[in-house]
């Protein structure tokens, strides 16, 4: 795991049936882009999440292929239709192997 | 034709400079986590009436999609710090085995701290910054190295310590003890350092409001510091951010932790008085 990798989910606790909701990602994660040297000259390798996912009672809401470019603790907010109570699942998936994850339940109002 | 052409460009010139000018602070109002209204625009503190009416947080300064951002901890990259440091702040180091816990239990305790530093230490006779007193906590009552003056580590440990005191005036005291600290600063403040000749007023408490170049000049509050710079996605200390300053002027600079900084910080944290912690701010 690399060191430090720590996601945080801010997802409202209740919404009404066909709400739309605004869902906020952000995970700590240093996302070391394979481009820099290191004071010797050598290439750090890269290690980076490349690909984050949400779903919601078992049906995928986002899935996100995610490059290089992108910068140290990536952030996504995006929007979420809540058709029904249950939960949200997130998933980061690291370059070394590694799976973050975290969940959040909703109830309905 | 000569005469025309001079006339032309003549008002060319005025035209640039026409864009130069002022740009008035935004007419906004921080409400950081939709509950707690932070002063941002308040009346000048007295001592500064010769100088300035109103003093402006350098929240107003920034653009619409920055002062969205440190509106909500979740938005706010600093918090990350802010989140490393309780880590720290919870863990024992040093030869005493003890964490800044073990004294001083949750980092809620620590409101208002940072609200009147820097400060005078009775004990030692000299005027301290949080990282000072940060260090001294480190060296002698948990056996730990010191930090480095404006290293990670410790900008991180001040900003968790800002971020209980969110919302409190800035109230440094100026008076007794102080007053010598605080006069050599306002010297500081007001002298003219480096190849440009520049003294901290002639941008910040005379041209504040103005463009440099593509930069809206604010008045150099440090209410917001530690600031998470979204140029070097970090957080930087008062004392860096001083450094930066003077060697703009082309100037050799102080070091972070000297004296005269420590007196410039108390000079400058004194002219935001009545203004509303924000550490950790988010600055461009």
């Amino acid at each position: 795991m690399a060191s430090g990798a720590k996601p945080r989910v801010k997802v409202p606790k209740t919404a009404a049936a066909g709400d739309t909701i605004t869902i906020k990602t952000l995970i700590s994660h240093k996302m070391e882009s394979g481009q820099r040297k290191d004071k010797e000259g050598n290439a750090i390798p890269r290690s980076i999440i490349n690909r984050f996912t949400c779903d919601f009672n078992g049906e995928n809401v986002i899935d996100v292929a995610m490059e290089p470019a992108i910068s140290t603790n990536p952030f996504f907010e995006f929007e979420a239709l809540v058709p029904e109570a249950g939960e949200f699942k997130f998933t980061w998936y690291d370059d070394d192997g590694s799976v973050y994850e975290e969940s959040k339940t909703i109830a309905m109002a | 034709m000569t005469l025309l052409k001079n006339t032309l460009s003549a008002v060319a010139v005025l035209s640039i400079m026409g864009a130069a000018v002022s740009a008035e602070p935004a007419d906004d109002t921080l409400i950081l986590n939709e509950e707690t209204e932070m002063v941002t625009k308040t009346a000048a503190p007295s001592h500064l009436s010769d100088a300035l009416d109103e003093i402006y947080s350098g929240w107003l300064f920034r653009g619409t999609e920055t002062r969205a951002m440190q509106a909500d901890d979740f938005d706010n990259p600093g918090m990350i710090f802010v989140e490393q440091a309780e880590e720290v702040w919870n863990t024992p180091e040093g030869s005493e085995g003890k964490s800044c816990a073990s004294c001083h239990g949750a980092t809620d305790s620590m409101a208002g701290v940072r609200a009147v530093y820097p400060k005078w230490n009775e004990a030692t006779g000299e005027v301290r910054t949080l990282e000072m007193q940060v260090n001294d906590c480190r060296e002698n009552q948990m056996g730990a190295e010191k930090y480095g003056y404006t290293s990670g580590d410790m900008t991180n440990m001040v900003a968790l310590i800002s971020s209980v005191s969110r919302g409190l005036p800035i109230n440094v005291a100026i008076d007794g003890p102080v007053a010598e600290t605080w006069e050599k600063g306002k010297e500081l403040y007001y002298t003219r350092t480096g190849q440009l000749e520049l003294s901290c007023a002639n941008c910040h408490e005379d041209s504040y409001g103005m463009m440099i170049r593509a930069d809206h000049l604010s008045q150099g509050q440090i209410n917001g510091f530690p600031v998470y710079r979204l140029k070097n996605t970090k957080l930087n200390s008062v004392h860096a951010r001083f450094k930066g300053c003077v060697r703009d002027t082309r100037a050799e600079t102080y070091n972070p932790g000297s004296p005269e900084f420590v007196a410039l910080e108390l000079y400058v944290a004194s002219r935001g008085n009545g203004l509303s912690v924000e550490g950790p701010s988010i600055r461009n």
